[in-house]
């Protein structure tokens, strides 16, 4: 029983005005380049692949375009519009997995975050923007929204821009593709109403992520401040601060039509008027999900790799410090395998590895020191007035910021490491054997990772190819052979993975102990903290910092987690 | 019976009309009288001296191309100064010369007049695979002093429809296999006659009516073992009886378009239906295809024109008993004949509704800013039932095309109006000579009707930014419709091949499907390797309440390629995909033939293909209509 349709006609009207005025691409100009300013004070450089911004040209000239950013922080949004600005291409057209147009309110908010209040106020006051909170369950206004989006790439008024991954990944994981928005802007192809549709993936790299510390706190369950307070992070000290150099690439456009032969009939869409909104088919859920996927993955093939991610994979490994001659031999040994397996480091030329590892420790100044020729952690907090949870929460505020670099390169090396940890778990080392190990780990971190759904055999190829590359592993007929020097790789690759491992065993531990009648998603997260706190004060691995991140995507982690958990009760995992 | 005064108008619109007819299709000919015989057919040799004498002889040969479009003295040439012109004395445009065409042709398509790639001048008879006769039946057919031929040339004429690699297969290629046999019946109680031998003797018959087919229709299957019997109507081409009572006519089903509307018209009658091919296409032809002609917003297609129909089967003769005007008695039995494709018998007589010959006749033309605006309005259009007897929208490519064509000097062609309204439209509206389109209109009825009518759908025009652009433009356009046929062979000459195909799709889905289906064109011919841009473009050629025909050119320059009809095929293929996946139908008209019967099953379901399998496993379980079209 709905409203009349002259009443729903009117709201509809008054939601397409709110968009266009946030939209009003002349005040984000301004803006954009306003915060340009605030951009070079913060950053040394960002560096921009041109090819790849003359491809784009291109692609607009050719087609709709769907511009697919990475998202680690809220600046990405102004990062994009500030490129495509000085590029001189056109603005595009901002969505957001919730439905709101956001550059305005992102201004805002950015202006507001470094203490450019006054920004803020001009914006606020000009009306120009709006934020819609209530968005949730409004039917209409999706309605208008996705119509809005279609009518963009129909008319090819200027490309779409969207975050795949639905929200800025506070691990620095990539995360699992969110599908409503890939689902509106597939459908004018699939319905015919354009030729096709470039989707651009891009990749947006950060040496160091203004938000770092800020989604650790997050992570650790500190309530999200409201976007319009600054006062959690001290903005103007941040100012003063150095963020090191931001690459920005700007991937191969990927033809729709092309991803679709074959796996879409288009003429599906014949029988129903195409006005009238339909449930995707399974075949084109499908699709879409793969597509999702496959950008993702695209997005971390050219996510920029800096030595102080190498620095970070190695101190994870070694908390809470390690001899700095050590680090130096191994980050160069690291980073010759990094390249090996593809990795796409930053790595400057003709300087000494030392060099590099000390410039780096240095401007990651807020997460390790040099102590006494030892990179350790900093540890800042004087234990006299902290109770013992407290100083957990603090250590782990370090540790998190420190996984979250490591985080940045697991996409490399996670195929071979699921291969290396079937391999050294399962006895018998024949292909079968290990490959469904593989599958089973791979299983068990389908959202942990990004893997491309139906792909877990070329994964296992992949990760299998790398380990023969790099000479760990050799493969005689059916068998697994590890090779004398290959033991080493294999343990570092089983060690990379444990703290993820492990945080998912605290999480099957809290489940069969603790847990006796069922619990709501709000109970159980903060829950299944105190439990891992609990473990880590009785003396437990420090590792299981790592049930942070796996329990903070709380609604994707649940459910798996459930199913884990039923899972193990067969699959004992006691062998790791 | 009409009064005296009425026959005497009757007879003053018959000739009126005869010269309109002529008038864009062709200049009058002198030639023989058909008759119009209300005598059963006797299948005796008496009878039989007595030649027929429609436009087509037995001997096609004699007056049409072996190897291309057309009478044999039409054609486009470009002459020792390097224009164009277009040869003979049939049409409006013999004997002109086409300033314009060369330039078009050099920019359109970077081909050149120095790159010559020349048709071969006769035919090789090795090239041409020795007849397999089945003895048996050649001695039957003797015996019933039907005529009959083994002749190459009769052979290989009938071995292909127009489909662009079976012309060029006649220029420069081969035919893997060519009917074995030509048989010319005289009526309905030979082609019975035929049928019954056919049977008896196990060989594969074909129906061949003016061998326009554009599906591949009439191109003999290479793997069919038993002697291949082409049947060629061109004989039974006699208006068997007028009925005015009724407005029905009974003829013969090989009678081509020109001599039908001809015949008729000599009594005031018409039947309205005029595909493009009608100077060569069969009643029969269209009935086994379906075809729809330009005038069917009037008059109808053939599945509306037609009211009775005889085939001849292997298992006997289908017909119903009576000529009700609509009839509900199951699923109705002609429509398992329209359509057939000649793959379940040989339709042999036809009763047609017939029209008095409309007392006026107006064309005109529109021109739109752009397609999308033009579309609009032929929807309007449409949606307010009031479409001309033809209205036809070409893009922006066709319409520069059309300007290619115009002759040098020609009072109807070019005058002072003219050059005034090209003015106008590209100074005064600011319309973009890149941008706009051009619709062109024919109004039939009595005067002050069509005069009426003219306003509205003008008005209608105006509303979408549409300007009228004179009745020349209008006229032009269709008499072009018969001439544009002909430059395919002249693109042959000079490395440049092309086809057109055709679509019917809902209204929503004209213009993307349209665009599309040129960008794939686009696309395609450079992923192939193709070294030009092609031409691809396409204009709406009828309206109907609840979508559009649309009609698709596509034209290459081949230089460079090794295989260039596998390269047209795959693109051709994409083309037809693009189609399908956009909503548009397989075929609006042409039918399927041999050439798009592979998405024949996804376009009418498995049960559907089921349903067609049954029939023809009942009516031909012998498979002796052995065209192999459609399933
Ligand atoms: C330049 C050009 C313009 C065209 N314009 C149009 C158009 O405007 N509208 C349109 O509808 N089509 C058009 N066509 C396509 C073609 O003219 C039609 O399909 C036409 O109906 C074919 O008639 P036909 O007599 O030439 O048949 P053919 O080409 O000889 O045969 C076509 C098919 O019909 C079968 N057949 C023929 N006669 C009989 C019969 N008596 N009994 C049983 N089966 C038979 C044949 O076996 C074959 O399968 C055009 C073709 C060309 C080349």
């Amino acid at each position: 029983m709905g409203e009349s349709p002259d009443i729903i006609k009117e709201e509809a009207a008054e939601i397409l005005e709110e968009m266009a005025q946030s939209l009003q691409l002349g005040i984000i100009r301004f803006f954009a380049f306003t915060l340009s300013k605030a951009f070079k004070k913060l950053f040394q450089r960002v560096k921009v692949n041109e090819e790849g911004i003359q491809r784009l040209q291109q692609a607009i000239q050719e087609h709709p375009v769907v511009l697919l950013p990475s998202h680690r922080s809220y600046i990405d949004f102004l990062m994009m519009s500030y490129i495509l600005y000085t590029y001189d291409l056109s603005l595009p057209v901002i969505a957001s997995g919730m439905g709101k147009i956001v550059p305005l309110n992102v201004i805002t908010y950015f202006a507001d975050f470094l203490g450019m209040k006054i920004v803020g106020e001009m914006l606020r006051m000009s009306g120009a923007f709006f934020m819609r909170r209530s968005f949730g369950g409004d039917k209409l206004y999706w309605a208008v929204f996705s119509e809005y989006v279609k009518t963009m790439l129909r008319i090819g008024y200027a490309p779409v821009e969207f975050f795949l991954e639905g929200t800025r990944s506070r691990t620095c994981k990539s995360l699992t593709p969110k599908l409503g928005l890939l689902n509106i802007v597939t459908e004018p192809f699939f319905k015919g109403e354009v030729f096709d549709v470039s989707l651009v993936p891009i990749s947006i790299s950060y040496e160091r992520v203004l938000e770092e510390s800020l989604y650790a706190h997050e992570l650790l369950g500190v309530p999200k401040p409201k976007e319009t307070t600054s006062g959690l992070l001290k903005a103007r000290k941040m100012l003063g601060d150095d963020f090191g150099s931001i690459h920005v690439y700007f991937g191969h456009p990927v033809s729709l039509r092309s991803l679709a032969q074959k796996k879409i009939n288009r003429s599906n869409f014949n029988l129903v008027p195409r006005h009238i909104p339909r449930k995707p088919t399974e075949d084109i859920q499908a699709f879409v999900n793969n597509t999702g996927y496959r950008m993702v993955r695209l997005q971390q093939e050219n996510m920029v790799v800096s030595p102080w991610v190498l620095i970070a994979t190695i101190l994870m490994q070694d908390l809470p410090g390690v001899d700095s001659e050590y680090l130096i031999e191994k980050t160069a040994w690291l980073r010759s395998l990094a390249l090996l397996f593809g990795a796409f480091l930053d790595w400057p030329d003709h300087v000494p590895t030392s060099k590099v590892v000390a410039s780096s420790v240095a401007l990651h100044h807020n997460i390790v020191r040099n102590v006494n020729g030892r990179v350790v952690l900093i540890d800042e907090e004087k234990p006299n007035d902290n109770s013992s949870d407290d100083l957990v929460f603090k250590k782990a505020v370090t540790v998190l910021m420190c996984a979250s670099y490591r985080n940045q390169i697991m996409h490399v090396f996670i195929r071979p490491a699921l291969v290396a940890a079937a391999i050294h778990t399962v006895c018998n080392a024949r292909k079968e054997e290990v490959f469904s190990y593989f599958n089973f780990l791979r299983e068990l971190f389908a959202n942990e990772f990004i893997f491309t759904p139906g792909n877990a055999v070329q994964d296992f190829e992949d990760g299998c190819y790398l380990l023969v590359k790099c000479d760990a592993v050799q493969i005689l007929k059916q068998d697994f052979v590890v090779t004398e020097t290959g033991q080493s790789t294999i343990s570092f690759l089983v060690a990379m993975l444990r703290p993820f491992l492990e945080g998912y065993q605290v999480v099957c531990k809290y489940l069969s102990e603790e847990v006796i009648e069922g619990f709501t998603e709000m109970q159980y997260v903060p829950a299944v903290r105190i439990f891992a706190v609990k473990m880590i004060i009785s003396g437990y691995w420090l590792f299981l910092f790592n049930i942070y991140p796996a329990v903070h995507r709380s609604t994707n982690m649940a459910m798996p987690l459930w199913g884990l958990f039923s899972k193990v009760a067969h699959n004992p995992t006691s062998k790791l | 019976m009409a009064s005296s005064s009425n026959i005497s108008e009757l007879q003053q619109n018959a000739k009126e009309r005869l010269r309109i007819i002529s008038g864009h299709l062709q200049k009058p000919a002198n030639r023989e009288q058909l008759r119009v015989s209300a005598n059963e057919c006797k299948a005796e040799a008496a009878d039989r001296s007595l030649e027929k004498t429609g436009t087509i002889p037995k001997r096609r040969q004699d007056i049409l191309k072996w190897n291309g479009w057309g009478y044999n003295d039409s054609k486009f040439t470009f002459n020792k100064k390097g224009q164009a012109e277009f040869t003979g004395k049939r049409y409006r445009l013999s004997g002109m010369v086409l300033p314009a065409l060369r330039e078009w042709f050099e920019k359109t398509f970077g081909a050149s007049l120095e790159h010559k790639t020349p048709a071969r001048s006769a035919l090789d008879p090795s090239e041409v695979p020795p007849p397999i006769l089945n003895e048996g039946f050649v001695q039957d057919l003797k015996g019933t002093a039907i005529p009959f031929s083994c002749e190459i040339e009769d052979r290989i004429f009938r071995a292909h429809g127009h489909c662009l690699h079976e012309v060029f297969a006649l220029r420069e290629g081969k035919f893997e296999r060519v009917p074995d046999l030509v048989v010319w019946p005289n009526c309905h109680n030979d082609v019975q006659k035929i049928v019954e031998l056919a049977c008896k003797h196990n060989i594969c018959v074909m129906p061949f009516g003016g061998g326009t087919s554009v599906s591949n229709a009439v191109e003999c299957p290479s793997d069919e073992k038993r002697t291949i019997l082409s049947l060629d109507t061109s004989q039974m081409n006699r208006i068997l009886w007028i009925d005015e009572k009724n407005l029905t006519a009974h003829v013969e089903a090989g009678i081509v378009g020109q001599d039908l509307e001809r015949l008729l018209n000599e009594s005031g009658y018409c039947t309205g239906h005029e595909p493009d091919s009608m100077e060569f296409s069969t009643l029969g032809g269209w009935v086994a295809t379906r075809a729809s002609g330009m005038k069917k917003n009037i008059y109808g297609n053939i599945e509306d024109l037609v009211v009775h129909i005889r085939m001849v089967t292997p298992r006997g003769v289908i017909e119903k008993s009576c000529q009700g005007p609509r009839m509900s008695t199951g699923p109705d039995i002609y429509h398992f004949i329209m359509g057939s494709e000649g793959t379940l018998g040989v339709v042999t007589e036809v009763t047609i509704k017939i029209r008095p010959i409309p007392e006026y006749q107006k064309y005109g033309s529109v021109v739109f800013p752009n397609f999308d605006q033009g579309v609009a309005c032929l929807r309007e259009v449409a949606k307010q039932r009031c479409a001309p007897a033809s209205i036809r929208l070409m893009d922006n490519e066709q319409f520069q095309f059309g300007h290619a064509l115009k002759p040098q000097v020609s009072s109807i062609f070019t005058s002072f109006l003219d050059g005034l309204k090209k003015f106008y439209i590209t100074k005064f509206k600011g319309f973009d000579p890149n941008q706009l389109c051009v619709a062109t209109l024919l109004f039939e009825g009595d005067r002050e009707k069509v005069l009426q009518h003219e306003k509205q759908v003008y008005d209608i025009a105006a509303k979408f930014g549409g300007l009228a652009a004179g009745e020349d433009n209008g006229q032009r356009g269709y008499m072009l419709t018969f001439v544009i046929a002909y430059l395919r062979d002249l693109g042959m000459d000079y490395y440049v091949i092309g086809e057109s195909f055709e679509t019917s799709v809902p209204w929503d889905r004209v213009l993307d499907l349209c665009s599309n289906v040129k960008e794939r064109i686009i696309r395609e011919c450079k992923e192939k390797g193709v070294q030009f841009p092609p031409l691809s473009t396409c204009r709406v050629t009828q309206t109907y309440d609840a979508g559009a025909c649309v009609y698709f050119y596509f034209a290459f320059n081949y230089r460079g390629l090794s295989d260039p009809i596998h390269v047209y095929d795959q693109i051709e293929h994409a083309a037809r995909e693009e189609i399908l996946a956009n909503g548009g139908s397989l075929s609006h008209h042409h039918g399927v033939g041999k050439l798009r019967k592979h998405w024949l099953q996804e376009t009418i379901s498995d049960v559907g293909l089921g349903m067609l399998r049954s029939v023809k496993e009942y009516v031909d379980p012998n498979n002796i209509f052995g065209n192999g079209n459609l399933l």
